[in-house]
């Protein structure tokens, strides 16, 4: 006993001595768009957040936080945090070390983490976090909690800070703009065991592995909590990253794929932080929001009028108003809750309320600026209007200019006379990217100058102002009024009703009754029909009797590779994976469960058609044309499984049960997506009319949907039999003839 | 208190099969030496919940079950017995006798419970939070197969170990989520739109549903009728409920009935309903409310589905297995004596005053002797119930057994782990381990069984 006592006392001693120095990595880079244009100009890190770039706020609280050496991982205008590093003098802190680690042609945390691990910078556990966190919390007990759990066991890697955010299930998703958050945690051990952040399954339910419950008799799901983006890692998880060289996302590829993955057994945890800051700056909206958190001081001690890491001191006045030195007319008027910085002149008459203004500014008369952010050497002139819009540094708008809510002005635009910028426009002087990045989450990595070229190919909707491009590139355009200079870049497809989400406008009243209404509508779907999950295509539980019972053993199997192809293919949907890929994969998923390509056929089918069901409809024709977009689209991987008759009328069969069980709501439509099936040439004639064969002796209750598709197939017959006859009679002419 | 008790006394389940039969439906099987139903009418008397409808499954077991009600509870409980076809399900049964029921809640509970968990808290909970139902739960017992099983056998055997996987809000409150049956076995799914309002939500596994359920009689009514295809109340209309209840559907039709019962009100001045509360101080406005304040216009109608956690103390467990009926029977007479309402000698046992014990005949504790029963010489009974006028020969080893009345056992038996059914015959050296023998049955001597069902072949 004493022995062991000595050496375990030993071993903590040498734990003690070959303590390694706290350390962190910054990603100086968020591998992301949303703050496009400007991050095509300025890196996102360098974004000033209540005059302040955002990596100030991040390194001021690694500092406090007692982190002894940070790791500064640039990549995209990589140069441009290198020199704002050395210029604001983080490479000379004492006991707090910065370096840099520099790349070009990292796309996303993944190729970072692996980048830093072949650098082998880390000695211990880290930290990991990104540029654009802002907090206050200390890292004293999380980091205890982290190296107790990994004392006891080694698979624990890594401890998610998360915080409890607003009660009202309104605020909760609108006050960050973030993607909603689905997690599961173990509430004794605080291990995390489901994350889902992509709101846009829109599936109404969240479907947790049974297995879960057999270890833990309890399991509480939060929708209430938010990630803050700051991870206590172990060594281990940077490995993790180059074993796994498909990684890329922080999240959505490494949690989740550590949660999925119980070979490894590596588990993470999540520590729960209540009274203190944390939050990531992700989008415009939370952009916003976190300025304003920072001017009422919740972020106490990085907030503007205590120095931290190379800002002005400004001075609190009451009613949160902080000023630096400012020249201001008397007639001027600042409201609560602003900031201005050194050096701004305002003029007359003009009034600014729960706004930023930054250094340098010019500010006319009779001007109002309600809720904006106003960068550095902004010039407004008079009679301008802005409400709740982003203004980059050096833009100057023209007088009576109108901003509307949710305008982001690039940097250096010039807003001509009079000129109203709708809402939600987003202005720059560099031309909108025309090809979009299939991955949006991926942002590529620009030279080391920072930008590009404004690239010489023109936008079709700009098409018109090409000739005047190339006569002069410095002055793209007039589209914004006389005098103007940008482009306004066209909202995108697809992110247009995203934009309400995340821009810094407050959300409209009918957006938000929208999105409840959505979230009605989830509802809505699940309880259409009283006993049944149709959405799930969940066994009915009134039909649990007792026929299906005995044979479950044996569909166990089959059960589980039509989930497979499911996943498969609602991950095709969802990432818009070529059509081949994913018939490789189900190829190699029908080998490994050793199945007909009918089967494959059949499994895919059904998820299509449950797809079709899971996208919002709000009747049975609309059903029907999701159904037929959907066969349309996915054309090609359906009919490779589709070479012989059998497998068609497979197809048909999976079809049917489908409407008798656990997809009702297909009953009315059969026959018309039959038919669509005949005319997009994915089922034969032939299969049809086989299987009219087939089920002419079966029992009537088993003939509703041949019955329903009974003109089509007397059609189909008419048809053929007039092919037949035209046939037979050419022959019986010719026999005639002899 | 304004509760009508409905008891679903089942009628022949397969699964205690051979210990029912035609003369003992399952509502009389014996426990402690009484029939399993007095255990669930004493309860309900104890919360002075009088007004009582027992409905048996099929015509003859509805008159034996009524037959024995009148005698033992004539002047004690007002009591109605209906007969209902077999095999109709819970929801079935409650809808054959839909129009007996006229009172504002209704408390359906089965008959095989035995317990001791007030069922006037479960209704007091039920009224608190005007809710449209409340489940009793109690902590999942930590062996013995009981998963499931409503009264009208149409379940399957389970794996043992899963009882429910139950969701509830975090102050404990409301069930946002069921499991039960089939679903079990699959992954659990749950519905975004009751996490997004409620926030949080913690799943439990280590909860069993008690089947022991306050409805609103409007509610209840409302979903028997639109639903005919429901047939359990467990597998069917709980969890249609728990499902539906932020876009509740079951007042929608019944806004008459749902204006009587003031819950009309609750969706239409939600705003002073609240305000009224906060002020009242009463209990906070629960999630139910939030998410109907979110849209204005047409607030979505909700119902709360509650729940009432007996705590780790009281004991709750359902007749519903053999196992279950030798398990109950050695917990009445052992750690739940209270129950049994018989009050122990100082040897922690009963023995009827009647009995007659021959010499050196031991009757050890936890055990009950009922009766007039008889046992020769130099036995011995351990952990076992033992009913009336036994005759009971000399050398016999009884032990964690059940044995109802009439018995008659031979000199120099041994019975282990096993239930005897009345009027059973064992001859002489019948060695019996983990068996059932099913009643009138007769054992020709010597024979030697170990986990087999006797019975007489049904004619």
């Amino acid at each position: 006993m004493g022995a062991q006592r000595k050496g375990a006392t030993r071993a903590e001693d040498s734990d003690e001595l070959a303590r390694v120095p706290l350390q962190a990595i910054l990603l100086a880079d968020s591998f992301a768009t949303k703050f496009r244009p400007i991050t095509l100009e300025r890196p996102k890190v360098l974004l000033p957040l209540v005059n302040v770039p955002m990596i100030s706020y991040t390194l001021a609280w690694l500092e406090s936080a007692g982190v002894e050496e940070v790791i500064v991982f640039c990549c995209a205008h990589s140069k441009q945090v290198i020199s704002y590093l050395e210029s604001s003098g983080w490479f000379s802190q004492p006991n707090f070390s910065v370096t840099t680690i520099e790349s070009h042609n990292s796309v996303s945390a993944g190729d970072a983490l692996r980048l830093i691990y072949e650098r082998n910078v880390i000695q211990g556990d880290f930290i990991l976090i990104s540029g654009d966190t802002v907090s206050n919390m200390s890292l004293t007990q999380v980091l205890q909690e982290h190296r107790e759990r990994k004392k006891k066991d080694p698979n624990a890697v890594m401890t998610m800070v998360i915080k409890r955010s607003k009660s009202s299930p309104i605020t909760r998703q609108s006050r960050l703009g973030t993607d909603e958050l689905f997690m599961a945690i173990d509430p004794n051990s605080k291990q995390l065991l489901y994350y889902e952040d992509k709101a846009d399954y829109s599936k109404g339910v969240i479907c947790l592995d049974k297995l879960l419950l057999t270890d833990n008799s309890s399991i509480s799901l939060h929708n209430d909590t938010q990630d803050c983006y700051i991870d206590i890692c172990s060594p281990e998880v940077l490995s993790l990253f180059t074993d796994n060289f498909d990684y890329q996302h922080l999240r959505r590829h490494f949690v989740k794929g550590l949660l999925v993955d119980d070979i490894m057994g590596y588990k993470i945890f999540t520590h729960e932080i209540h009274s203190s800051y944390a939050a990531r700056i992700d989008n415009f909206r939370s952009y916003d929001t976190i300025s304003k958190d920072i001017i009422q001081r919740w972020t106490y001690p990085f907030v503007p009028d205590v120095k931290f890491g190379g800002n002005s001191a400004t001075k609190l006045e009451r009613q949160g108003m902080y000023r630096a030195s400012v020249v201001q007319s008397r007639s001027a008027e600042i409201g609560p809750f602003t900031v201005i910085g050194i050096g701004t002149k305002i003029g007359s008459n003009t009034k600014i309320s729960n706004s930023v203004v930054g250094e340098g500014c010019t500010i006319g008369s009779n001007i109002s600026i309600e809720g904006s952010y106003l960068w550095n050497n902004v010039t407004i002139e008079d009679d301008c209007k802005l409400m709740h819009a982003i203004v980059c540094d050096g833009v100057v708008m023209k007088s009576g200019t109108v901003l509307e809510p949710g305008v982001v002005l690039s940097f250096k635009v010039v807003i001509g006379h009079q000129f109203v910028v709708p809402s939600y426009s987003k202005v720059s002087l560099h031309e909108q990217p025309i090809k979009q990045d299939s991955d949006e989450e991926l942002e590529y990595a620009d030279n080391s100058s920072g930008i590009g070229e404004p690239s010489c190919t023109v936008d079709k909707s700009n098409g018109v102002m090409s000739s005047q491009l190339s006569e002069e590139q410095s002055q793209p355009t007039d589209e914004l009024g006389t005098g103007g200079v940008g482009y306004v870049w066209s909202i995108c497809e697809g992110s247009h009703e995203e934009e309400w989400r995340h821009s810094i406008a407050p959300i409209p009243a009918d957006k938000l009754a929208e999105a409840m209404q959505t979230t009605e509508d989830d509802l809505e779907l699940i309880t259409q029909d009283g006993s049944v999950l149709p959405a799930s295509g969940e066994l009915k539980p009134d039909c649990i009797d007792s026929d299906d019972d005995d044979n479950e053993d044996s569909r166990d199997d089959s059960i589980d590779f039509e989930k497979e192809v499911e996943a498969t293919f609602l991950r095709a949907v969802h990432e818009n994976i070529k059509e081949d890929n994913v018939i490789l994969e189900v190829n190699s998923l029908r080998l490994s469960y050793n199945k007909l390509f009918a089967e494959c056929a059949g499994a895919i089918f059904y998820s299509m058609m449950k797809l079709a069901l899971e996208t919002p409809h709000t009747s049975a024709s609309e059903l029907c044309n999701n159904a037929v977009s959907i066969i349309t689209k996915w054309k090609k991987l359906l009919k490779s499984y589709l070479n012989d008759i059998d497998e068609q009328i497979e197809v048909i069969l999976t079809f049917e049960e489908m409407c008798l069980e656990s997809a009702k709501e297909f009953f009315p439509v059969f026959a018309k997506i039959l038919w669509h099936l005949y005319d997009k040439d994915i089922i034969h004639e032939e299969a049809v009319l086989k299987w009219d064969d087939e089920k002419k002796d079966a029992d009537d209750s088993d003939k509703v949907f041949v019955k329903q598709s009974e003109k089509f197939i007397q059609w189909l017959r008419e048809a053929s039999e007039e092919e037949e006859e035209e046939e037979g009679g050419g022959e019986e002419e010719e026999g005639n003839q002899e | 208190m304004d509760f009508q008790v409905v008891v679903l006394a089942g009628g022949a389940s397969k699964k205690l099969i051979p210990l029912i039969s035609k003369e003992v439906p399952k509502a009389l099987l014996p426990v402690a030496n009484r029939p399993v139903l007095s255990y669930v009418l004493e309860l309900l008397e104890q919360s002075n919940l009088k007004d009582l409808i027992v409905v048996v499954e099929g015509q003859d077991a509805a008159v034996r079950v009524g037959g024995w009600i009148s005698g033992a509870y004539v002047d004690r409980l007002h009591v109605e017995v209906a007969a209902v076809p077999e095999d109709v399900g819970t929801a079935g049964a409650l809808r054959a006798i839909a129009r007996h029921l006229t009172a504002k809640d209704i408390m359906v509970v089965n008959g095989d419970l035995v317990s001791d968990v007030p069922p006037g808290a479960v209704a007091a909970a039920h009224r608190r939070h005007d809710a449209a139902v409340t489940a009793m739960l109690c902590s999942a017992p930590v062996s013995g197969p009981s998963e499931s099983g409503s009264s009208s056998g149409k379940d399957k055997t389970k794996k043992p170990g899963r009882y429910n996987i139950i969701g509830l809000d975090p102050t404990k409150q409301f069930l946002l989520y069921i499991a039960t049956g089939a679903e079990l076995e699959k992954d659990i799914r749950i519905q975004k739109s009751i996490l997004r309002a409620v926030g949080q939500m913690e799943i439990r596994a280590d909860l069993m549903d008690a089947h022991l359920y306050a409805f609103k009689r409007s509610v209840l009514q409302e979903v028997l009728d639109q639903k005919d295809t429901f047939q359990s109340l467990k597998q069917d209309v709980l969890p249609y409920l728990v499902r539906s209840q932020l876009k509740s559907e079951v007042l929608l039709n019944g806004a008459p009935q749902a204006e009587e019962n003031g819950n009309e009100k609750v969706n239409f001045q939600k705003n002073q309903v609240m305000v009224s509360r906060i002020l009242a101080n009463a209990s906070t406005p629960s999630f139910h409310e939030f998410s109907g304040l979110g849209t204005n216009d047409s607030a979505p109608r909700t119902h709360k589905c509650c729940v009432y956690i007996a705590s780790n103390r009281k004991y709750c467990a359902r007749l519903n297995s053999i196992q279950a009926f030798s398990d109950i029977n050695r917990d009445v007479t052992g750690e739940a004596s209270h129950l049994s309402g018989y009050s122990f000698s100082a040897q922690n046992n009963i023995i009827h005053p009647s009995a007659e014990l021959g010499l050196k005949t031991t009757v050890g504790p936890h055990c009950m002797l009922g009766e007039g029963s008889q046992m020769g010489d130099k036995c011995s009974v351990k952990r076992s119930v033992i009913g009336r006028h036994c005759r009971i020969g000399s050398n016999v080893k009884v032990a964690n057994s059940v044995i109802m009345n009439h018995v008659t056992i031979a000199d120099g038996c041994s019975i282990q782990g096993s239930v005897i059914c009345s009027n059973v015959q064992l001859q002489e050296r019948v060695v019996l381990k983990d068996c059932q023998v099913g009643a009138g049955f007769v054992v020709s001597a010597g024979s030697e069984c170990k986990g087999e069902a006797l019975a007489k072949k049904e004619k």
